[in-house]
């Protein structure tokens, strides 16, 4: 260090390297709102591996990829064949691809809030204006984004596809606008689970595991039970028992109120008063993991 | 810069700090305690991070309780323990934890360049944090704490883990933040020899409670304790105990370095100023015996609690 101090400057001697020294910042300081919208960004671009090394960018662009694929296809192949309709509704695709989405909360999620509790950066965040809710804000909005660019680009590429093959105009709108919605609030939802298991735990191998587990042993687990209810012919379980899934309770919301085909076995969805109880429990389990995030980074101060 | 007021924190099960009121000016300031003796609680305090069981506390001049989010623009924390990922480089890692401080996306690219070429940090800032020795990550630490510009910094144990040289650096370069940056330091070490050195005040706490708070030079001027090391030779096969007795002869007392490391060979004396050390000189230089060494002794925290112990039930004493 010392050796960087004495290439003092002397008056006319233009030689010399000039150290200009430390030099003070007066500029502006742009506050909490600027640097929450900072750390929205930086972790939205993390989410796609955007700013990190090229090995991170590999699997969310690759998921990314494989989400839009069969939309490219059936796009493809609803203009060759010029078919009267989409081969698959916008609302039922996010249901299908439920897998692709599930392993892509799993990988990001985790290496959105395990990585700095790991690594204790936490600590760094907290000592500067920024707040708990700003941080935990910040995150949400920021994986809720990144699924919903994931969710959403799909069936932007339906949509403009059904245009191309001269499809109903009207029709398909209607039907990008409800896929658009239940996507939005499949992003919520999923970003918000994904969130709260992925915080509880510093290791990311634990994270992507208990967020897998979360996601698709309750899939599992609700579509075994409502398969059995169907053949007991108690159809009216089989709607109730979709609450206790995540992707069979978007489904539930969808198909009580914007217009979806239900996957429930049986094909028979909530109906509109059992719909608004799938709306309600969508909306608390939103709430909620906001809630525990919170709770959960009260506790993680210095 | 920093003021507390009968400051204490208790959690259920101890406390943390007790009345603790202590006046903090501008400059390089130690906090010497030991480990949990309340250094951490009162750094979170100062960043309005954790209330405050009881009194109050300014930091700038801004109650911590009521302007927390305001202290925090204006300061910079380097945390004791490792905060850094380690598969960003150093030059986005502190260009991120600038724009978290406010700065805009240019002023924190050029602060963070700045920031690092300070601390010592070149070319290796575009690599991976994760290569990095401990040494550079100290340094990156105190980088992000820098990078904002800000008025007074907390770093929390900086020393920790360093060689003697790269302690001797990081001593140097928390000089340097005061004297060639003009920030104000808050810099907490359990070893109160190597704040003596870098430090304008010193505040020793202990069990939460303030046991000292004096500038540097005080301490040294009534601390300063010699050790002194000598050979034998044919003429002295026991020169340590002619050295002692040549001293004792003019007048100086000495004590035997028991429980020090070479305890036997170790005089102690208390130099009074400069003549002192030339003493020493000519009584070896008369015997014809040679200085192994002759050093200021640190100061070990221990040694602070004891005198302080002392004091205090002096003052009991005189009290009753």
């Amino acid at each position: 260090m010392a050796a960087e101090q004495p290439t003092a400057t002397v008056p006319g001697d233009q030689t010399r390297i000039h150290n200009i020294g430390y030099r003070n910042y007066d500029g502006p300081r742009l506050g909490r709102a600027y640097a929450r919208r900072s750390l929205y960004s930086q972790s939205l671009r993390g989410a796609y591996g955007l700013g990190r090394s090229a090995k991170s960018k590999v699997l969310p662009m690759l998921l990314f990829v494989v989400m839009c694929l069969p939309a490219a296809i059936m796009v493809a192949v609803a203009v060759a064949t010029k078919a009267n309709d989409l081969p698959l509704d916008y609302t039922r695709y996010a249901i299908v691809l439920q897998a692709v989405i599930s392993l892509y909360v799993a990988s990001q999620a985790p290496q959105s809030v395990s990585r700095d509790l790991r690594f204790k950066t936490v600590p760094l965040y907290f000592s500067r204006p920024i707040e708990t809710a700003d941080y935990v804000r910040a995150k949400y909005a920021a994986l809720s984004s990144a699924l919903f660019i994931l969710t959403a680009a799909p069936l932007l590429v339906l949509y403009v596809g059904a245009l191309l093959a001269k499809l109903d105009f009207a029709d398909q709108t209607k039907g990008f606008a409800q896929g658009l919605v239940s996507v939005a609030l499949l992003s919520l939802l999923f970003a918000g689970l994904g969130l709260v298991v992925a915080s509880v735990t510093p290791r990311r191998g634990f994270g992507i595991a208990a967020v897998i587990a979360v996601l698709t042993i309750t899939y599992g687990a609700v579509s075994t039970l409502q398969a059995i209810a169907d053949v007991q012919g108690s159809s009216g379980a089989v709607a109730w028992i979709g609450l206790f899934s995540p992707i069979t309770l978007i489904d539930g919301v969808q198909s009580a109120f914007l217009g979806a085909t239900s996957a429930f076995p049986g094909g028979v969805g909530p109906s509109n008063g059992e719909g608004l109880v799938f709306v309600l429990v969508t909306l608390g389990l939103i709430a909620g993991t906001y809630g525990l995030l919170m709770r959960r980074y009260k506790k993680v101060g210095l | 810069m920093i003021a507390t007021e009968s400051l204490s924190k208790r959690f259920p099960r101890v406390t943390a700090l007790d009345r603790l009121s202590v006046d903090v000016g501008p400059g390089v300031t130690g906090l010497v305690g030991a480990n949990g003796a309340g250094k951490s609680t009162l750094i979170k305090i100062l960043l309005g991070l954790s209330p405050a069981t009881e009194g109050r506390a300014e930091v700038l001049g801004l109650d911590v309780a009521t302007k927390g989010a305001a202290i925090r623009e204006r300061v910079g924390y380097m945390p004791e323990h490792d905060c850094l990922p380690p598969d960003v480089s150093a030059t986005e890692f502190v260009v991120h934890m600038a724009r978290m401080s406010g700065l805009p996306p240019t002023a924190a690219r050029e602060r963070t360049a700045d920031t690092l070429r300070h601390v010592g940090l070149y070319e290796e800032r575009y690599r991976p944090i994760g290569g990095y020795s401990t040494g550079m990550k100290q340094r990156v630490k105190l980088a992000q704490a820098l990078v904002h510009d800000p008025q007074l910094v907390f770093l929390d144990e900086p020393t920790n883990g360093l060689d003697p040289v790269g302690r001797d650096e990081m001593l140097g370069l928390i000089r340097r933040i005061h004297t060639d940056f003009g920030i104000s330091v808050l810099v907490t070490s359990h070893l109160l020899g190597e704040l003596e050195r870098t430090c304008d005040h010193v505040v020793v706490v202990d069990g939460g409670k303030l046991l000292r708070s004096s500038s540097t030079t005080d301490f040294t001027q009534s601390t300063t304790t010699l050790a002194i090391e000598v050979t034998d030779t044919d003429e002295h096969p026991d020169g340590t105990r002619a050295v002692r007795e040549a001293l004792d002869a003019r007048g100086v007392a000495v004590q035997d370095g028991s429980g020090l490391p070479g305890a036997g060979h170790v005089l102690l004396l208390t130099a009074t100023g400069e003549e002192t050390y030339d003493l020493v000189r000519d009584v070896i230089a008369d015997l014809g015996l040679g200085l192994v060494r002759m050093e200021q002794r640190r100061h070990h925290i221990a040694e602070v609690f004891k005198d302080s112990d002392e004091a205090r039930k002096e003052a009991v004493g005189h009290g009753s």
